[in-house]
C-alpha cells in the first residue's frame, strides 16, 4: 500500500489505467502523470488518450493542464471533434519496445468497460515492455457497486485488451458532492474488490480541493495504514 | 442501490425507466445516446424485461408502437438524425392514442451534423415531429437527477393522457456525471389500460388500435377529442423553475444544460449590479406562456439563450406578446455557450435599456 510514496520506481514504462465507464480513469491517469513528472522532472512522461467510446469527457480535455505540467499529451487527432470514429494517437499505434526510452513513461487512459478493446491491437507490443495495468473502482457507480460485478468487469476488460491487471485503485466518488464519509465507507468495498480480483489495492484517490482534511479523517476513523492519493479534478466544467 | 449513486445522464434515463416499470426498450445506436441502449442491454435481462437493438430507428419506433398497443410501458431513444427517422412512427403513435416515451439526446444538425451537444431540435419536438394535428408532451431535464426524475414523470404523463411523451436532452447532459437519488420519485395515480390490445381470454370485446379513418368527419371528431386532452395538459401540466425573477429587469429564458450555464451568468450579472433572473421551462410543451406573460408585466426585457440559431425564442415572443423586447444569444453546431459569453450579452442588453 505504499505505491504513491515513490512513484518513480513504481510507474513502469507503460502504465495502463482501465475501469468501468465513469470510474474516474481520466482523473487518475492525468494526476498520476502530473505527480510523477513533478517528483521526477528528468523523466519523460506522456499521457495518452485511448478512449474510443466516450465522445466528450476524456483526457483530451486536460491537454493544456498536462502540457503546463510538463507532461506530453498524446491525443487522437479527432478527439472532441465531430469525427465519430475511434482513432488512437499515432505514437501508440507505432509503439515498439525499442522506441520507448529508458527514462520514458507513458500513462495510458483507456475507454470504459470493453472500450479497452482498443488496447488489443497494441497488446503484443505492450506485453514486451515493462508495464502495469491498474483497474479503477468506484463504489458509487451502480453497475459495479457489488464487488463481484467489479471483479467480473475486470476480467472482461482483461479478455478484450489482451493484458492482465496488476493492481486496483479505489476512486470511489460522488463527483462534487463527495464527502469524507463516502470515501471512508468505500474502503471496505475497495478491499473486497482487490481480494476478488486477486490484486493489491494501491491507493484511494480523492479530490484535494474538495476534501482537504481527508487524511486526518482517515486517521480518526482508524484507517492509519491506507495510502491516499490527492488529485485535482481535471474534467471539463460547463457552468 | 446506495442512496446516492454517480451516473451519466444517459444511464440515469435508462435506470429511471426500469425503476418506473418500463419492460420494453427498442433502440438503435447513435452518439451521444448509445449508453442508454448499452445500459438497457445489461439491465433489462436482469429484471425480466426486453432490450432489443432493432435494424434501424424506423423499426425501433414501430416496435415501440406495437408494445405500447399491447399495454406495455415502453421506451425508445435516439439522437437528432435518428428522431427524424422515427417521425412517421411517432405520428402513428399519436394517432393511435398510445403512451410511450421517446428520448432525444440532441446533437448538432442539420443532416448528419455532428456528435457534440445541441438544442436545435426544439422546433421538431414542439412543432413538427410528425405529420398531422398532433402534440408531444416535451420535458427538458437540466441535471442528471432530472434525467431520472423527468423520465419517471414523462412515463406517467404519457399514461395519464394516452399520448407519446418526449424527453428532450442533449449530448452534454447525456454524457456528464452527477450524483442521482432514485429513492424519492413522486408516483402518480395511473388509469388502467382498458384499451390495450392484449390477451384477455374472451373476457371482453376486442380492442382495436388504429390511426386510419375512412370517414373524414369521424377523423375530425377524433382529432377534436384529442385536442380537448391537449387543452387539459396545457392547463394542468406546465412546469418551470424561476431563479431571481422577482425583481429582475432582464429575464433570461433557457432550458436544459443551457439553463445551468445561464444561471451562472445570472449570478455574474447580479455581482455586477444588473438585476437579471432566469426562467427555465421544464415542460417545453406545454410551454410556460402564462408565467412569461406575467413576468412581461414587470421585467424590462427578455433574452432567450439556446444552443441553436433561435427556436424557443418564438415561444417566448408569443408569450411576451409584444410587451417587451425579446433578444437572443446562442451557439450552434455543437458549440456550448460559456458563462462569460452569456454574462457579456446580459450586460450589453442592460446598457441598451
Amino acid at each position: 500500500m505504499n505505491r504513491t510514496k515513490s512513484l518513480d520506481s513504481d510507474l513502469k514504462k507503460i502504465t495502463v489505467i482501465c475501469g468501468h465507464y465513469g470510474s474516474g480513469k481520466t482523473n487518475i491517469a492525468v494526476n498520476l502523470a502530473i505527480r510523477c513528472k513533478a517528483e521526477h522532472p528528468e523523466r519523460l512522461i506522456s499521457c495518452a488518450d485511448v478512449d474510443i467510446v466516450n465522445p466528450y469527457f476524456r483526457t483530451a480535455d486536460a491537454k493544456d493542464i498536462l502540457a503546463a505540467s510538463g507532461v506530453i499529451p498524446l491525443i487522437p487527432e479527432f478527439a472532441n471533434s465531430n469525427v465519430d470514429i475511434p482513432s488512437l494517437p499515432h505514437r501508440l499505434t507505432s509503439l515498439r519496445a525499442e522506441n520507448i526510452g529508458d527514462n520514458e513513461c507513458i500513462v495510458i487512459d483507456v475507454g470504459g468497460d470493453e472500450g479497452a478493446v482498443a488496447l488489443g491491437m497494441i497488446s503484443r507490443q505492450l506485453g514486451e515492455v515493462p508495464h502495469d495495468m491498474f483497474y479503477v473502482v468506484n463504489k458509487y457507480r451502480p453497475l459495479t457497486a457489488d464487488p463481484r460485478d467489479a471483479a467480473d468487469l475486470m476480467r472482461e476488460i482483461e479478455a478484450v485488451s489482451g493484458l492482465r491487471c496488476t493492481g486496483v485503485i479505489n476512486n470511489s466518488s460522488l463527483g462534487g458532492e463527495t464527502t469524507a464519509e463516502d470515501i471512508i465507507d468505500s474502503v471496505e468495498y475497495a478491499r473486497e474488490c482487490a481480494a476478488l480480483c486477486g490484486l493489491p489495492l494501491l491507493f484511494h484517490g480523492y479530490y484535494e480541493d474538495l476534501l482537504p482534511h481527508l487524511p486526518e479523517r482517515f486517521k480518526e476513523a482508524g484507517l492509519t495504514d491506507e495510502t491516499l492519493f490527492p488529485m485535482r479534478n481535471v474534467t471539463k466544467k460547463l457552468f | 442501490m446506495a442512496k446516492k449513486v454517480l451516473m451519466k445522464g444517459n444511464e440515469a434515463i435508462a435506470e429511471a425507466a426500469i425503476a418506473s416499470g418500463c419492460l420494453h426498450f427498442f433502440g438503435y445506436p447513435i452518439t451521444p445516446q448509445t449508453e442508454i441502449s448499452e445500459y438497457m442491454a445489461k439491465r433489462m435481462p436482469k429484471v425480466g424485461g426486453l432490450c432489443l437493438q432493432a435494424e434501424s430507428e424506423v423499426a425501433a419506433i414501430n416496435m415501440t408502437m406495437g408494445a405500447a398497443a399491447a399495454g406495455s410501458r415502453v421506451m425508445t431513444s435516439s439522437s437528432s438524425p435518428g428522431i427524424s427517422l422515427k417521425s412517421e412512427g411517432i405520428s402513428y403513435i399519436a394517432g393511435c392514442d398510445l403512451p410511450c416515451l421517446i428520448v432525444n439526446v440532441q446533437r448538432g444538425g442539420p443532416g448528419l451534423g455532428g456528435i457534440q451537444p445541441s438544442q436545435a431540435d426544439y422546433y421538431q419536438a414542439t412543432r413538427g415531429v410528425g405529420h398531422g394535428d398532433m402534440r408531444l408532451i416535451v420535458l427538458a431535464p437540466s441535471s442528471v437527477q432530472e434525467m431520472a426524475s423527468l423520465t419517471a414523470e414523462a412515463f406517467d404523463l404519457a399514461d395519464i393522457y394516452r399520448m407519446p411523451a418526449m424527453l428532450l436532452a442533449d449530448g452534454a447532459l447525456g454524457q456528464m456525471m452527477e450524483p442521482v437519488d432514485f429513492s424519492a420519485f413522486p408516483k402518480r395515480e395511473l388509469p388502467e389500460k382498458t384499451w390495450a390490445a392484449n390477451g384477455h381470454g374472451d373476457a371482453r370485446g376486442k380492442n382495436i388500435v388504429n390511426s386510419l379513418y375512412i370517414d373524414p368527419k369521424v377523423l375530425e371528431d377524433s382529432v377534436v377529442e384529442r385536442y380537448k386532452r391537449y387543452a387539459e395538459i396545457e392547463a394542468k401540466e406546465v412546469k418551470y423553475e424561476e431563479y431571481m425573477t422577482e425583481d429582475a429587469d432582464i429575464v433570461i429564458v433557457a432550458y436544459g444544460i443551457t439553463a445551468r450555464i445561464a444561471k451562472s451568468a445570472v449570478n455574474a450579472a447580479r455581482e455586477d449590479g444588473i438585476k437579471a433572473g432566469l426562467l427555465r421551462p421544464i415542460t417545453l410543451w406545454p410551454f410556460p406562456k402564462a408565467k412569461i406573460a406575467e413576468l412581461a408585466d414587470r421585467a424590462k426585457a427578455f433574452m432567450s439563450v439556446e444552443m441553436s440559431m433561435g427556436q424557443m425564442i418564438d415561444d417566448v415572443k408569443l408569450a411576451v406578446n409584444g410587451k417587451r423586447p425579446v433578444t437572443f444569444y446562442g451557439r450552434t453546431g455543437g458549440m456550448i455557450p460559456s458563462v462569460e459569453e452569456i454574462a457579456k450579452e446580459i450586460s450589453a442588453l442592460a446598457e441598451s435599456l
